[in-house]
């Protein structure tokens, strides 16, 4: 049993979303798709547990055939680490949006909601433990139009052209992927990676390996949203339901950024992708311009949702900077940003889906005195907002430390400064909201407010607990981050 | 040694679950201000507790809380930390008695708010005052701006709205774009953030990086409110006048030459601050001693006038700090204390007077002494103790101060002392003449003696303070040398 968890985490979800489709019944697919996730959490953290325990991957071969002829499923720490977020996250939000969901679309669409949110969670599974370059082509297409479907099922009718653009825009990124992987392919006849990695290294200098690595990198920076290339994520964050926002913020760009390091560390090697290209300096551009335009755009959004859109820009700038820092600190902040990040993000969403749900719009303007009527989502809005802010004693701050000190490794002062300047900005954004929310007495003619269903708040709560107990005991997130720093520069350093 | 150590906590934790206690007994004032009291009693004798060890030598601390590899959460108590937390500590007792009376006769709304967050406030003072490295006082000196941003902006109107803003955004963003990295660079350059006697910072740096780091800290604590930082102390005056006294003129000030001193003294060291690198200090801060007198001569506003008063004040520390010299950090300390117990009552004798008279403006006071005499007696002390005349607290500070800038043969700094003791007497002296001495030329709008007895009752004590500390400053003084004795 144990030794089938690799396939067991993938199969179960792809059959449970079959499954869900044919009942269709909300009540059921909800029990359904959370017993998955929470299972799918057990297999992540099982296998996590495993590799630190024992020092060894996990591989395991599908269908019985040997890598690299067959597909290989290969669990070391850094994929076992993401697993476990993803996972974490599903089901996080799975209890936490069954109210949110049945308020925001349209009842007999709640059993495809259920049957795409499985997929989507299978495939963004699947690329992280898969070894095999094209095998995660298939598994970012079925998390992609999965994801596609969810954002369209939003509300706003607005919703259907956010997920078109982002449809377009995701289909580039995955058609250049596999250009790229294409390329490789026909250099080195291989597609499992660690076979790739090996039989690359004669000929990394060969203009196909160059342009093979060229199109993997701007098709997954599309996916991961890298300044410029985020036009589609705003729409899709602001108008998609809520649940749906916080699960794909929390995990669909970071699943992207993990594939990133995979190409950048293992298949073409730190000493390659990092020393002799131009990649870090270009990356590091990107980053700051990520940080301080997304951040920039923010401070004018008046819909509330797309301003933490516009956040999540700048805070993927935050982990693309980390690996732009090309030394082990800096490599670390951007793995504990990718968990931290996801954490208080997810927790900023799930309260704005309560605001969207009694205020009945996420306007600012329209939120004031929410303060008053609805404290322990406000309040917790502060308590986000501390950390994304990167106050001590909050997740933010401990990310923020790793990559200033990458910086000052490099001796690069200047980032330091920006940085901090930067942490402004998310402050001068967050007060915003605080000031509407606490200052701001609510208009006599507006519908009276109250605290947003319990199984929301709940859970955003404990996100943002989290947030804080991260912030001190950082032996889990920093702990398996070094770990996982030291496999990806295993060797190339 | 355990046994202190669990002290230590406790001075931190008891206000905390004050706080816990206080929230929760939200509608009833007599239970709520019982906790307050009874709190702050509490804390007062545990701090008192630690005095007679730490005296004797002992350092006592608590076992680090590692957060990440080389960056702990840890406290120690040294004698300027214990200066600091008697100041806070005593003084929360009196400002509790006071509020009681303040708040109930204003009908200030939201009172439980107040008390809660007052009393995080002050448990965040405490893991400054304790604080062991650079990092546990950084992370309490956040939680005190945040902690205060509620109190600042108590009345929830557009003014306190405003004020409030400029309080946290001045605040917050020295401590993040200046403070923060120089925290950061500390931990880098030195390896650790550790308070140790002597400084951490390894010799051999070059002085450009010397120059920037001390730029960096100093404005970076903008709770020292050296100019151009200062402009939140005058906008935080929005808050009520308990506020004002205990934490504008005493905690978070305080905190703030508090932190310069300590970063002086344990983080540069006085041998590498004594340096050309960082001489800048002694005239930013001359400046500042200056320039805010200057401001508060033109004041109307008796709360306004108060607060330039304290941003002059403060400069004083940070000028004797920043000569580095033992007797000018013994001047330093001293002059902690004598301000924190002259400026609480002067603040204090401004909020009975608001109490009893409705009055804000100074030239409303005329012949107000008659009407309440121990408000502007208390009144009179305080003022003479920031002229630093005998005999009040405020001679023995300026006295150190001077003698070591005689010793330093610091012709600047004479001068700035020199000066500004004239421009003291020339912003205070006014108003304690139109009390006394001139006659009420409008009649008041309606009868009025005194504030309510605990408004009285309290700023006669911190008047009290002010003059014992004169004549018995044996403990602050024996805690000062010994700060500097190790140096030595």
């Amino acid at each position: 049993m144990l030794d089938q968890l690799p396939a067991i985490i993938i199969a179960v979800p792809l059959i449970a979303a079959a499954v869900c489709a044919l009942i269709r019944n909300e009540t059921v697919c909800w029990l359904i798709a959370l017993v998955v996730a929470f299972a799918s959490f057990v297999g992540s953290a099982t296998m996590l547990g495993q590799v630190q325990k024992y020092g060894e991957d996990i591989s395991y071969k599908l269908g019985g055939w040997a890598p690299p002829v067959g597909i290989e499923y290969k669990v070391d720490l850094l994929a076992g680490y993401v697993l476990v977020l993803v996972s974490l996250i599903a089901t996080a939000v799975l209890i936490y949006g069954r109210q949110s969901v049945k308020l925001e679309i349209k009842k007999n669409l709640h059993g495809w909601y259920y049957t795409m949110y499985l997929l989507c969670m299978c495939g963004l599974l699947g690329i992280v433990i898969t070894g095999d370059a094209f095998n995660a082509f298939v598994f970012m297409e079925i998390s992609s139009l999965s994801m596609y479907t969810l954002i369209a099922l939003g509300k706003d009718r607005r919703a259907v052209a956010a997920a078109y653009q982002y449809l377009v825009m995701g289909t580039i990124g995955a058609t250049m992927y596999i250009i790229g992987v294409g390329l490789l392919f026909t250099i080195t006849g291989t597609l499992n990676m660690a076979d790739l990695a090996m039989r690359l290294v004669p000929l990394l200098d060969t203009p196909a390996a160059i342009a093979g690595m060229a199109f993997i990198i701007v098709g997954l920076s599309l996916k991961i949203a890298l300044f410029p290339l985020h036009l589609w994520l705003p729409n899709a964050y602001a108008f998609a339901p809520s649940a749906v926002t916080s699960f794909l913020a929390a995990t669909a760009t970071k699943v992207s950024i993990y594939l990133l390091m995979r190409y950048l560390y293992t298949v073409f090697g730190f000493g390659f992708s990092i020393e002799r290209t131009p990649i870090p300096e270009v990356i590091m551009v990107l980053s700051l311009l990520a940080i301080f335009a997304g951040s920039f755009t923010a401070l004018f959004q008046e819909n509330i949702k797309r301003m933490l859109a516009y956040s999540s820009v700048a805070q993927i700038g935050y982990i693309t900077l980390g690996i732009a820092l090309a030394n082990a600190t800096g490599l670390t902040g951007s793995l504990v940003h990718i968990f931290n990040h996801a954490v208080m993000k997810g927790a900023l969403f799930m309260l704005v889906g309560g605001i969207a749900m009694q205020v009945g719009t996420v306007r600012l303007s329209d939120m004031a005195g929410a303060g008053k009527a609805m404290p322990l989502t406000m309040f917790g809005f502060v308590l986000g907002g501390f950390s994304m802010i990167g106050v001590p004693g909050t997740v933010g701050f401990v990310s923020k430390w790793y990559l200033a000190m990458g910086a000052l490794e490099n001796g690069w002062w200047w980032i330091v400064a920006l940085l901090m300047l930067s942490s402004l900005l998310v402050l001068v954004y967050m007060g915003r909201v605080i000031e509407v929310a606490f200052f701001r007495e609510r208009p006599v003619d507006a519908i009276p407010l109250k605290e947003a269903p319990k199984s929301m708040i709940v859970t955003a709560w404990v996100f943002l607990l989290a947030c804080v107990y991260l912030g001190f005991d950082t032996s889990f997130t920093v702990g398996v981050a070094e770990q996982a720093v030291n496999v990806l520069l295993g060797g190339a350093q | 040694m355990t046994d202190l150590s669990l002290f230590i906590v406790a001075a931190m934790l008891i206000p905390a679950v004050g706080a816990g206690l206080i929230a929760s007994s939200g509608s009833r004032p007599n239970v709520r201000e019982a906790y307050t009291l009874v709190t702050a009693a509490l804390l007062f004798g545990v701090v008192f507790l630690l005095v007679p060890s730490v005296l004797q030598g002992a350092r006592p601390a608590t076992e680090g809380f590692d957060l990440l590899p080389g960056l702990s959460i840890q406290f120690v108590i040294e004698p300027l930390g214990m200066i600091f937390a008697m100041i806070a500590s005593t003084l929360w007792i009196v400002n509790s008695i006071y509020s009681i009376g303040y708040m109930r006769e204003n009908k200030e709304n939201k009172q439980t708010i107040f008390y809660t967050c007052f009393a995080i406030a002050i448990a965040s003072t405490m893991g400054i005052a304790f604080a062991g490295n650079l990092f546990t006082l950084f992370l309490f000196y956040e939680a005190l701006t945040l902690s205060t941003y509620p109190l600042v902006t108590h009345k929830g109107n557009d003014d306190a709205k405003a004020g409030g803003r400029m309080y946290l955004g001045i605040l917050l963003s020295t401590s993040v774009l200046f403070l923060l990295p120089a925290v950061i660079a500390t931990y880098f350059i030195a390896g650790t953030g550790d308070f140790t006697v002597g400084g951490i910072i390894p010799e051999g740096e070059s002085p450009y990086l010397i120059a920037a780091l001390s730029i960096l800290f100093i404005y970076g604590i903008g709770k020292a409110a050296v100019m151009p930082v200062h402009r939140w102390l005058p906008a935080a005056m929005v808050a009520p006048t308990p506020v004002s006294a205990l934490l504008h003129a005493v905690a978070v000030v305080k905190a703030g030459v508090f932190s310069v001193v300590k970063v002086i003294v344990y983080v540069f060291g006085l041998d590498l601050f004594s340096g050309d690198a960082t001489s800048w200090v002694v005239y930013a801060a001359g400046f500042t001693v200056l320039v805010a007198s200057i401001i508060a001569l033109g004041q109307d506003n008796l709360k306004r006038r108060l607060a330039y008063s304290t941003v002059s004040q403060l400069s004083y520390v940070v000028l004797a700090a920043a000569m580095a010299t033992p007797l000018a950090i013994i001047g330093a300390a001293m002059h902690i204390t004598a301000h924190a117990f002259g400026k609480i009552t002067l603040f204090f004798a401004a909020g009975s007077i608001y109490t009893a008279a409705h009055k804000t403006e100074i030239s409303q006071l005329n012949g107000i002494g008659k009407r309440m005499p121990f408000t502007m007696a208390a009144f009179t002390i305080g003022a003479l103790s920031m002229i630093g005349v005998p005999p009040t607290a405020g001679f023995l500070g300026k006295w150190y101060i001077l003698s070591a800038a005689m010793e330093l043969k610091d012709w600047f700094v004479l001068f700035v002392i020199f000066v500004s003791t004239l421009l003291n007497t020339g912003y205070f002296v006014p108003i304690i003449y139109r009390a006394f001495f001139k006659a009420e030329n409008v009649p008041p709008a309606h009868e009025h003696g005194e504030a309510p007895w605990p408004v009285v009752l309290a700023l006669s004590l911190t008047a009290l303070g002010t003059l014992a500390l004169f004549i018995f400053p044996e403990v602050p003084l024996a805690l000062a040398k010994a700060l500097v004795g190790q140096i030595l």
